[in-house]
């Protein structure tokens, strides 16, 4: 298996990885590859900064896909997540009737849980993800995830609701007036005022408000979890870590891969990208490289390969680390280029690095 | 600017930055180059695995205060990590809830008290570090703030939680907290970045957004990963040298050229979009990011230091 193959047979294809390291970009360059192979691609981006709705040649992107025209056999569309209408269409989707769907969209709790609530952004790209893999639109969904620092928040982010909703206190606080439970419900009742008393009543009541409104979505919720967590960790999903070879990024893409192993999944490929270009030279010549030359006018030349030589040695032995933690990962390691990708024409180069 | 003078104008600084633009590396050396001025700083990590610890060798790192660094001479750095999960443990503890603040992390309502107040748990952690402001007896209190795109997020949270909670103890702690944000001599927030495109980018929309929205000051910007100046870089390669060799020798003076100019493009940038003084470490290119490294990171932060005007 290589990234080729990768790209060429899975349907989902799950970017991850720290913030600052490329994985916006590597998406959008593994969208296109797939699109370059003659195979029906979506990217859904979180957040791209603007100078890759630029590359990609629109001028914004939005939460449905937007076709990008190029000269690929294949297509390739981009959309950028907006976590709030899509919490709204799951909402619409699992809702009873059109009174539901208000009284649900209106309160404050539910805004608080659609925008402000940290999971939200992994759990609707997750969302996003299962509903354009179901659609059949689509031969691969690539998906950027996040920047987050727990690394797990994606994998847990499809339980994030129905976790509120197996709570037990929850369970007492939409159900006061169950007979058998009323000594308990008297103790719940305590709580919810101690707890009005600390957070205000008007935000108990509306986190009241809202479970009691949810009812009869509870099952829908749970099996849409359940049908997304079985889906990401099918046969036909991949993992693929994006890093950078700095220290820093490198540790926190360690840690990654050690709890994706925890949770029974591993890393397809592991795309580290600005690698210094390699050297024919060792580290020892060039080292004496820079004594020999240090005292004649290409002394500057000298430096600038010692330090090259040091820096990509201390690059590759990082990355061997990290791989090691993921022997049956595919490495593909993207060169540092020498600006930003601006345009399609960069995207290219990149797409076709990845799959050479 | 003398460095003695620098790190008592401001006691808390909340360093904070994008993934991946070396913050943590940035907050070590920072309270590295305090130390070394003979004071005694308090570095506090929030949330997450520490990263700033391991550069000076400690293990591990608790809730509670840990010596991680001592000088013969008086200067010293203190580390202890704040976890929102716990801040908020603590907080329901002190308000009538010390039974079963505990109980109600296990169960789950805690989640629902966290989602029913957006912003609750960074500002219990903001008010967590204001307690330290005033009980510590640090002379400084460095903070390494969460990292990916929250700094924004982290440090507005007072404004949210005072305007939802417009009564009671809640609102109180945003107002106290807000108090500590707004005045400069308390505190200020340094935003670290690389001397490149996106996160120059980055830094400048998070500066307008922190002075803008949390009117907090803002102390100078730090530049991690600044190449060293190289002249000569034209020059020709020996022709006695082996072909490959001499390839070898051109591709990295261009390369080095390149990454040269395009740096100073960037910090030309940084420096017209926002009127900060900058804080420029070297980028290291032997580096194993231990005690030697941030010895030598602190030399240059001071030397940056010293070159700066005095600020307000």
């Amino acid at each position: 298996m290589n990234m080729r193959a990768l790209i060429e047979s899975r349907e989902v294809i799950v970017c991850c990885g720290t913030g600052g390291v490329g994985k916006t970009t590597t998406s959008a360059a593994v969208a296109m590859a797939a699109a370059s192979m003659g195979r029906h691609a979506a990217v859904v981006t979180i957040d791209p900064a603007k100078r890759l709705a630029d590359a990609l040649g629109i001028d914004a992107l939005h939460n449905d896909p937007t076709i990008i025209d190029g000269p690929w056999p294949g297509t390739l569309a981009a959309l950028m997540l907006d976590t709030k209408a899509t919490f709204d269409a799951v909402v619409r989707r699992h809702a009873a009737d059109d009174e539901q769907v208000d009284r649900i969209l209106d309160n404050r709790f539910y805004v608080n849980v659609s925008t402000g609530l940290s999971g939200t952004q992994d759990y609707m790209a997750v969302e996003k993800l299962a509903d354009l893999h179901s659609s059949g639109d689509w031969d691969l969904v690539v998906v950027d995830t996040p920047p987050t620092r727990d690394a797990l928040a994606f994998l847990e982010a499809p339980k994030l609701l129905t976790r509120l909703l197996d709570n037990a206190i929850y369970k007492l606080l939409i159900s006061p007036q169950q007979g058998v439970l009323r000594a308990v419900n008297r103790a719940a009742g305590s709580v919810v005022r101690q707890l009005s008393r600390v957070v205000g009543a008007d935000v108990v009541d509306d986190a009241i408000e809202f479970f009691q409104t949810f009812q009869g979505m509870e099952e829908g919720f749970k099996e849409r979890a359940d049908a997304t967590l079985a889906l990401l960790g099918d046969d036909a999903t991949a993992f693929v870590l994006v890093a950078s070879p700095r220290a820093d990024t490198l540790s926190e893409a360690t840690y990654f891969l050690d709890r994706l192993g925890n949770a029974g999944l591993s890393a397809a490929a592991v795309v580290v990208n600005r690698m210094l270009p390699d050297l024919t030279v060792s580290i020892d010549r060039a080292e004496a490289l820079r004594g020999e030359l240090a005292d004649g006018d290409a002394a500057a030349l000298g430096i600038a390969l010692a330090d090259h030589a040091a820096a990509a040695a201390g690059d590759d032995e990082r990355v061997q680390a990290l791989v090691e933690r993921a022997p049956d990962a595919v490495l593909t390691r993207v060169p540092l280029l020498p600006s930003d990708v601006h345009d399609v024409a960069t995207l290219r180069t990149i797409a076709n690095l990845l799959t050479r | 600017m003398d460095p003695g003078q620098f790190f008592a104008s401001s006691r808390v600084l909340i360093v904070a930055g994008k993934g991946g633009v070396g913050k943590s590396t940035a907050s070590a050396t920072l309270a590295l180059a305090a130390a070394r001025t003979g004071l005694s700083v308090l570095l506090v990590e929030v949330a997450g695995r520490s990263a700033a610890a391991p550069m000076f060798g400690a293990d591990t790192q608790g809730y509670e205060a840990t010596v991680i660094y001592d000088e013969a001479d008086g200067g010293s750095i203190y580390t202890r990590s704040i976890t929102p999960d716990l801040a908020l443990v603590e907080w329901l503890g002190n308000h009538g809830f010390k039974t079963i603040a505990k109980r109600m992390a296990k169960s789950g309502l805690l989640e629902i008290v966290a989602t029913a107040t957006p912003g609750i748990k960074d500002l219990l952690v903001l008010g967590r570090i204001k307690a330290l402001e005033q009980e510590s007896p640090a002379d400084v209190i460095i903070v390494d703030a969460p990292a990916a795109g929250h700094a924004v997020q982290f440090l507005r949270a007072p404004i949210g939680v005072r305007d939802t909670a417009r009564t009671g103890v809640l609102n109180r702690q945003a107002a106290e907290v807000l108090e500590m944000l707004h005045d400069p001599a308390r505190c200020r927030a340094m935003l670290v970045t690389l001397p490149e495109e996106t996160p120059v980018n980055e830094l400048i929309e998070t500066a307008f957004a922190i002075e803008d929205e949390v009117e907090l000051a803002l102390g100078p910007a730090i530049v991690n990963g600044i190449l060293p100046a190289l002249d000569g870089l034209d020059a020709v390669p020996p022709a006695e040298l082996a072909q490959a060799e001499r390839d070898d020798l051109r591709m990295a003076a261009a390369l080095r050229r390149d990454r040269a100019a395009l740096q100073t493009e960037q910090l030309e940038r940084l420096g017209t979009a926002l009127p900060l003084a900058q804080i420029r470490l070297p980028q290291r290119f032997r580096a194993q990011l231990g005690l030697v490294e941030l010895q030598a990171l602190a030399d240059a932060a001071v030397e940056s230091i010293d070159s700066l005007e005095a600020w307000a």
